[in-house]
């Protein structure tokens, strides 16, 4: 579940913010702030995707780096809170 | 204000040579046209001179190339020595005598008397070469802030210069090639770094510098650079009315000098801070009556109308307007690129563009713009949001203190839904280390070098590892680590963005696109000194931008202006080229065969950034960046490199 998780976040951001460019992909932890991936506009598109795609509403208190910021963090938050969803 | 060219060596043709040159900046001179060949007896080298003349000052009396009056000395000018007239008056007093009433005939006698050392005692905007036929030299000078401009390359022996790239592209045997190092600087900090160009081969000269050529060589020289006192120098104590008074004073000699002219002189109106207060001062100096333009926008986001027509009414100028759609940016947007001779990352010279073609519509070629001021006063944004960051990193993972970073951009809704966290982690408020000398520039400088994913495999193995930002860091002055960080991040703007960008890819190169001259009284070097000297509490104060300066001028404004808060100049980008016309050129210039055929980006990403964009209203940051960079890249290429890619097609 996890895995898949982590693949489909992969995806959309090697589609959305890397334009394709898998070889600029960063590792699961590395932060996507930081490595000029995502600004305060990206983060926008990461939330209206993570809400279309696995099905909840992400809450505003949710959005910071803790949960955001690297596809280990997005995959853990995404799986917590889409498990419900899932299972509805 | 005019264009100029030459050269100094060797050349086939040289009338031929000096006349294509000039023909090549046609548009900075649209009043006169002259040339020059130098043929020293006995000397192995020859020298030649063309000149493009806007008539400004001296209207039927200083045609160039200008002679002295033994003939040793000939010169090719291009802009304003605003104190001409005190010093014509000294020299007159001293015994000399002057065959024109212009400022070329001064700054000629003054090289004669004093040589280099002449620079000194110039206030004004220029550049100039004067042949010596006395030393067989060329002395070649430029402004200190880097208003007008001058490049410069060699070929087999021989130098050329000239005020803009496309006269050295007449050089025989000459080759446009993009640099791309500079091409790097420009996807960092929006434009090369100087000597560096966007063409391979050709150098600017340093704003402050002069060149002394001659049969053994060449020589560069500095003969200002912009200082600040050590921080345990500055002097909090100084008294602010005072301080008030003597700024009001310089500013309005600054603005008196530059309203001289024999043609009248306008102002530009923007509806911010710092255009309001040079057009009521010029106002009340101009006694038939003061014509102000501004650009309007469509987009509630750009537009500044509201503000514009408040200050022109308080004036009682008669003021002109342009609007400016997103169409029109679209549609110029290729000769903008023409002009500004190097890959833009911002759409903002093409609505300055339009706002010099309405100037010369209405029959002006001079105005006044309020250019300069938030360099010497601190009014960007990112002198206040710098100050921030150190706030933050003062108590890492403070809950509240990143809140500050959403007032300092009420006009960016991307950041008004972000959380603290995010707000520190965008802003690196937690990370960049506070001794970091580009510590001020480090978000804006990463912001823009996201730009970069789109780079090719091919060219990011050719920079191998190069960072435009390390160079940055190279080029500091050795006192740059004493002073105080608003001065640090001050120096930085006026350094590097200020004669890189804002003076010539947005100021000199769109105005003179159409014959406009722009004069900067905040520009003016006694002014820059002074501000220098403040202490930045004046300048900044707390998060109040430019206090001083609002204070000394409180008086002449109404009070919506005074307190205004600044509100950048920016345009419509990857926007601007959403409508059917615009997505049909832009698919042209950015097809994916041609930009894979010239190697610079990686196609396939560019082709879906281009679809990304076209889809979004507001896209991000970075993505905005990457589209005008590679948009005005490939258009670059295909204006200056144009034979030589034909020719490696057809290879």
């Amino acid at each position: 579940m996890s895995e898949s998780i982590k693949q489909t976040i992969r995806s959309f951001i090697v589609e959305n913010f890397l334009f394709g460019d898998e070889a600029a992909l960063p590792t699961d932890a590395d932060s996507l702030i930081a490595g000029g991936i995502i600004d305060s506009t990206g983060v926008l598109e990461l939330v209206a995707f993570i809400e279309e795609q696995f099905g909840f509403t992400v809450a505003d208190s949710d959005i910071v780096p803790a949960n955001l910021d690297t596809i280990d963090a997005i995959a853990g938050y995404v799986g917590r809170n889409a498990s419900t969803a899932a299972a509805a | 204000m005019c264009g100029f060219a030459g050269y100094l060596g060797h050349v086939a043709e040289p009338e031929r040579l000096l006349a294509a040159m000039g023909d090549a900046i046609a548009h900075r001179g649209p009043d006169g046209r002259g040339l020059k060949v130098i043929a020293p007896a006995g000397s192995a080298l020859g020298a030649g001179l063309s000149h493009v003349r806007l008539s400004i000052v001296g209207l039927t009396d200083s045609a160039q190339p200008m002679a002295s009056e033994d003939g040793q000395l000939s010169i090719a000018f291009n802009g304003e020595i605003f104190n001409y007239v005190e010093l014509r008056e000294e020299l007159i007093a001293r015994g000399h005598r002057f065959r024109t009433s212009g400022d070329t005939e001064v700054l000629l006698k003054l090289y004669e008397i004093y040589g280099e050392s002449c620079l000194s005692r110039l206030n004004g905007d220029f550049a100039f070469a004067i042949w010596d036929g006395r030393a067989k030299r060329m002395f070649i000078a430029r402004d200190r802030m880097g208003v007008r401009p001058l490049f410069y390359t060699e070929k087999a022996g021989t130098l050329y210069f000239a005020s803009e790239v496309k006269a050295l592209l007449a050089i025989p045997g000459f080759h446009a090639t993009l640099d791309p190092f500079a091409l790097d600087q420009v996807f960092t900090l929006w434009s090369p770094i100087a000597p560096r160009t966007a063409f391979e081969g050709v150098f600017e000269l340093e704003a402050g510098n002069f060149m002394i050529a001659d049969a053994s060589g060449r020589r560069i020289s500095t003969y200002w650079s912009l200082d600040f006192p050590d921080s345990r120098d500055v002097r909090p104590e100084m008294d602010e009315d005072d301080k008030a008074a003597q700024l009001r004073h310089l500013l309005e000699d600054a603005t008196r000098i530059r309203l001289r002219a024999d043609v009248p002189v306008g102002s530009c109106l923007s509806g911010g801070l710092d255009s309001s207060i040079v057009a009521a001062l010029a106002a009340d100096m101009a006694p038939r009556g003061l014509d102000t333009f501004a650009i309007t926008f469509d987009s509630p986001e750009h537009d500044e109308s509201g503000f514009q027509t408040l200050m022109a009414r308080h004036l009682g100028v008669k003021h002109h307007e342009v609007n400016c759609t997103e169409a029109d940016i679209a549609a110029a947007f290729p000769d903008v690129v023409r002009l500004a001779e190097k890959p833009l990352i911002r759409t903002a010279p093409a609505p300055m563009y339009r706002l010099s073609s309405l100037i010369r519509e209405t029959g002006m070629k001079v105005v006044l713009t309020g250019e300069g001021a938030d360099e010497v006063f601190a009014g960007y944004d990112l002198f206040k949001e710098a100050q921030v960051r150190r706030f933050c990193a003062r108590q890492p993972g403070s809950k509240f203190r990143p809140h500050l970073f959403r007032k300092l951009y009420p006009y960016l809704p991307g950041l008004q839904k972000q959380s603290a966290e995010y707000l520190a982690a965008f802003f690196g408020a937690d990370a960049a280390p506070l001794s970091d000398p580009l510590f001020s520039h480090r978000p804006r400088l990463r912001g823009t070098a996201a730009a970069k994913l789109f780079f090719s495999g091919d060219l990011k193995s050719r920079l191998a590892g190069y960072d435009a930002a390390d160079d940055m860091i190279a080029q500091l002055p050795e006192r740059f680590g004493r002073w105080h960080p608003l001065h640090q991040a001050q120096y930085l703007e006026t350094r590097f963005l200020m004669p890189g960008y804002i003076l010539s890819s947005q100021g000199d190169r769109m105005a003179m696109g159409n014959g406009v001259e722009g004069r900067f009284p905040f520009l003016d070097h006694r002014l820059v000194e002074f501000a220098a000297t403040l202490p930045p509490s004046m300048k900044l104060k707390g998060l109040k931008e430019k206090y001083l300066l609002r204070k000394s001028m409180a008086d002449k404004l109404p009070a919506e202006i005074t307190h205004r808060v600044k509100q950048p100049y920016r345009a419509p980008d990857s926007r601007a080229f959403s409508g059917s016309v615009a997505q049909e050129h832009v698919h042209a210039v950015l097809d994916a065969r041609r930009v894979a055929g010239d190697g610079l980006f990686n196609a396939a990403a560019v082709d879906k950034l281009v679809q990304k964009c076209a889809g979004q209203a507001a896209p991000s940051f970075r993505d905005d960046t990457a589209f005008i960079g590679v948009l005005s890249t490939q258009m670059w290429l295909d204006i200056f490199q144009g034979t030589n890619r034909r020719a490696s097609e057809a290879a």
